[in-house]
């Protein structure tokens, strides 16, 4: 009651012309942000808008330029991580960081115990966690081994963690890109009732349904800088998105599919597990011509396998896999693509180029072993360089030239060129595996739009992501892939949302099976 | 203070840190030289002359710069896989045996056939030696750092085996060293009354080789794609270890040239001491040449230089030879700084 004024005192996180420059670039251009006691804050933005920056400039990862924070009215110091922490803010990450071979209270009480005397107070501490996940209803068992929890679980822990040691201010970064739609709507309950508490939040996503429906208000980032901010009541998702974007925006229409021949088929294909998650569990799939066949789940239940059987990088252990009608034995990579699968993988920095290679060497990088690329062994860089300039100029590459190196170039216009590499092959299957994960509206739309095209010309798609919507939007027809096992295929419009989560969760497989 | 990655490091980073580097590396042996009480300009300048300042000089820099280059361009091509080949020189002492066992065996071929025989076995059996560790590596995913490197010392003392028993030269009295090459078998001079033999020519011609490898075949393509993201390359269907070891032929080959080139050209006869170290010493020739295998006839020039150039300085000067090693060390060092500075700039806080 002694603060300067009602308003002020309200005020429980306070960002000050945060300005934070990485050479050439400005990753947050003087960012005023004010988090009120009581309030979900939505922070909005696409991929590069500067969203982890502000936040490791609010932890001490980063020491910003420019610009100052404050909790509950004390500035923290600069570039001191942990002073956030004791300040009583926490995180969620999208990656966790749990001890996997610890139980939940090991894990939640792990570096708040004394070092000597860990076993005391162990009955208050679980007294305590037991209370917390009573009251914000975060159910899970105090004593099971973290690696037994799902996805969902996990995160109860990380919230009970910061709960735990005190927090009044919960970040959560990207929180339901890993979550069922059940298990969205269970995190929104918990949020709305920490917020009832009196405690605050900043739920960071791009996922503008989701920060229409858990937000009281939404800051939105572009380019590094605040373009808006604004109370949820009075907005929209459509004007949210052109505040992100800066643009209107046009979401491709599929249209209607004419579905053909079985181009690939799976019948009771199993694999070898991958380190501690499933295989596939002997599935039956069948990738048609001239459709789009949406693989929706959880991420971590064997998209993963099914993805790189596809790309020819594993092959099945059982079942049997069939390209046309010839029966695979001799499984590659090299295999999958002289069979006519295009594959764009998960991790375009990664495994879909290399970084130090330039535009050219990564043009070729599939095809660089017969003409017109090669000769008897010699390369040919004349007809690799022209090749590139080709797929540059027609898959709208924005880059300085062929011979850049592609570590340069933004993740939409590398994934552009993978695109183009993929697909000026005429591929009759197509692997997209989360092909616009990260991208921003622009070359989310351009990717899409141009594997509906693939599709209409005669192509199988098989599009895996772990985005409900996007599946929803392009697949003519949706399979639910769960701890290895996959459901019927649904043709579009079949399911609701609510439906297919269930089955995420891994409901209804016993009847499938 | 902390490395943040440089997005495009321009031409005076990529050329200028590796000079400075150089630049530094004599600034550290002036103070050295100080140290031993002598004029650092002075011994520098007895350096360059021992070096290159007279035609003996130059030959015999020339000459000893010929393994290096091998050695330099076995370890480059393996870097750039990165397949990290410690083991030049076992493989340099494979290529010298297989010359000696073929070369005194006494076949009677004309010295245009035993030459390029005698050569293709050296490649074979240094390529051999590699290979082991290399199958090992993709095999069973053992350390090929450890096995190369380990290899050295077994490969020595199997040849001081051989030198003590069967391939023993019964006129030697009693030194352990093998019978010598007929002299028709031995590599002639380049040039008539000079000490200096086609090995150092094959050295050039096998640099080009190299680089046109690299830069002009899909075998070369498939090399730098393995060595920078071995994920990426697997995953567009490049067979990562195959690759792997065909690097393993190519480079223990080139290695085991050095030992057809001492043996043939210089030595003739295979003694424990053929390389004081070639192999080793490959790896920095390697290193301050980028992996570029033109530039690395430079560097094993430069090296060369330096270490002909300090027996000599030494010999005038009194400050003990032993500053070359010092001097190539400190170049090595600081290459790799500056290499590593080029892909990133330190930044406060």
């Amino acid at each position: 009651m002694s603060g300067p004024d009602g308003a002020a005192r309200d005020v429980v996180l306070r960002l000050d012309g945060i300005t934070k420059r990485f050479g050439k670039l400005t990753a947050n251009d003087r960012i005023d942000l004010a988090l009120h006691r009581g309030e979900v804050m939505a922070l909005l933005g696409e991929n590069g808008a500067g969203k982890t920056t502000l936040m490791n400039i609010l932890f001490g990862h980063y020491t910003a330029d420019e610009g100052t924070v404050e909790v509950e009215g004390r500035p923290l110091p600069p570039g001191a991580p942990g002073a956030a922490l004791k300040a009583g803010v926490g995180m969620v990450h999208q990656h966790f960081t749990l001890a996997d071979n610890m139980t939940v209270l090991e894990n939640i009480l792990l570096g708040t115990e004394p070092l000597w005397t860990p076993r005391l107070g162990r009955r208050a501490a679980r007294a305590r966690v037991e209370a917390l996940s009573r009251d914000f209803g975060l159910a899970v068992h105090p004593d099971a081994r973290v690696a037994t929890l799902s996805v969902g679980e996990r995160q109860r822990v990380e919230i009970l963690k910061a709960l735990y040691r005190d927090a009044r201010i919960l970040i959560l970064d990207e929180p339901t890109a890993v979550l069922t739609p059940q298990e969205t709507a269970a995190l929104f309950q918990t949020l709305r009732k920490m917020v009832a508490r009196g405690l605050s939040v900043i739920f960071i996503s791009h996922k503008l349904n989701e920060v229409m429906a858990i937000s009281s208000r939404v800051a939105v980032l572009r380019h590094g800088r605040l373009v808006g901010e604004v109370a949820t009541a009075d907005t929209d998702r459509h004007r949210l998105a052109e505040l992100m974007v800066g643009s209107e925006i046009v979401t491709p229409a599929p249209g209607t599919a004419t579905p053909g021949a079985a181009l690939l088929t799976l019948a009771a294909v199993r694999t070898a597990p991958r380190g501690d998650r499933p295989g596939l569990q002997g599935i039956d799939l069948s990738l048609r011509a001239g459709q789009i066949t949406g693989l929706a789940g959880v991420s971590g239940n064997g998209q993963g396998a099914l993805a790189d059987l596809l790309s020819g990088l594993t092959a099945p252990t059982g079942g049997q896999m069939t390209l046309g009608i010839a029966a695979v034995t001799d499984w590659t990579p090299r295999a999958a693509l002289a069979a006519g699968i295009g594959r764009i993988p998960e991790d375009r920095h990664d495994t879909g180029s290399i970084a130090d290679f330039t535009l050219t060497e990564n043009a070729v990088l599939e095809g660089y072993g017969s003409r017109p690329f090669s000769r008897r062994g010699v390369m040919d860089w004349t007809a690799a360089r022209r090749h590139a300039a080709d797929l540059i100029a027609t898959y709208d590459v924005r880059c300085p030239g062929p011979d850049a190196r592609i570590r340069l170039l933004s993740g939409g216009n590398m994934q552009k060129l993978i695109l183009g590499r993929v697909l000026e092959t005429g591929p009759m299957v197509i692997l997209a595996n989360q092909p616009v994960r990260g991208l921003d509206i622009g070359a989310v739309t351009y990717v899409q739009e141009r594997l509906i095209a693939a599709r209409d010309r005669g192509a199988a798609v098989l599009l895996i992501s772990e985005d409900l919507d996007e599946v929803l939007t392009m697949a003519d027809v949706i399979h639910v892939i769960s701890e290895g096992r996959l459901s019927p295929p649904f043709p579009r419009g079949s399911k609701t949302p609510a439906e297919l989560g269930a089955w995420m969760a891994g409901q209804g497989f016993d009847h499938a099976a | 203070m902390r490395l943040e990655p440089v997005a495009a490091p321009g031409l005076a980073r990529t050329l200028g840190l590796p000079a400075l580097a150089l630049a530094g590396t004599f600034v550290v042996g002036a103070l050295l030289v100080l140290a031993a009480g002598a004029d650092p300009f002075a011994t520098f300048g007895l350096i360059v002359q021992g070096a290159a300042g007279s035609k003996f000089a130059a030959l015999e820099t020339l000459n000893r710069a010929t393994p290096l280059i091998f050695t330099g361009l076995a370890i480059a091509v393996a870097f750039r896989a990165k397949l990290w080949n410690i083991g030049a020189e076992a493989q340099l002492y494979a290529g010298a045996l297989a010359t000696v066992v073929l070369g005194t065996s006494a076949l009677g071929l004309p010295p245009a056939l035993m030459w390029p025989a005698m050569a293709g076995a050296a490649v074979i059996a240094g390529g051999l030696v590699l290979l082991g560790p290399v199958l090992l590596k993709v095999r069973l995913g053992v350390d090929e750092v450890v096995t190369t490197l380990l290899f050295n010392f077994i490969m020595l003392l199997f040849v001081s085996m051989l030198l003590e028993g069967p391939l023993k030269d019964p006129m030697g009295m009693g030194w352990p060293k093998s019978e010598a090459l007929p002299r028709d078998y031995r590599l002639p001079r380049l040039v008539e009354g000079l000490r200096l033999h086609w090995g150092f020519a094959l050295a050039l011609i096998a640099a080009v080789v190299v680089w046109l490898i690299e830069t002009r075949t899909t075998l070369g393509y498939e090399i730098r794609a393995v060595g920078q993201n071995a994920r990426a390359a697997r995953f567009a269907g490049i067979p990562v270890n195959r690759v792997l070891v065909k690097t393993a032929l190519l480079s223990g080959g080139l290695a085991a040239l050095a030992g057809f080139s001492e043996v043939s050209g210089l030595k003739g006869n295979l003694t424990q001491d053929l390389s004081p170290g070639f192999g080793y010493t490959g790896i920095i020739v390697a290193m301050l040449a980028l992996l570029h295998p033109l530039g690395v006839v430079v560097s094993a020039l430069f090296v060369a230089g330096i270490f002909v150039g300090a027996d000599s300085m030494s010999r005038a000067a009194g400050v003990p030879s032993y500053i070359a090693d010092i001097l190539l060390a400190t170049a090595l060092l600081a290459m790799v700084l500056a290499i590593l500075l080029t892909r990133f700039r330190v930044v406060r806080g």
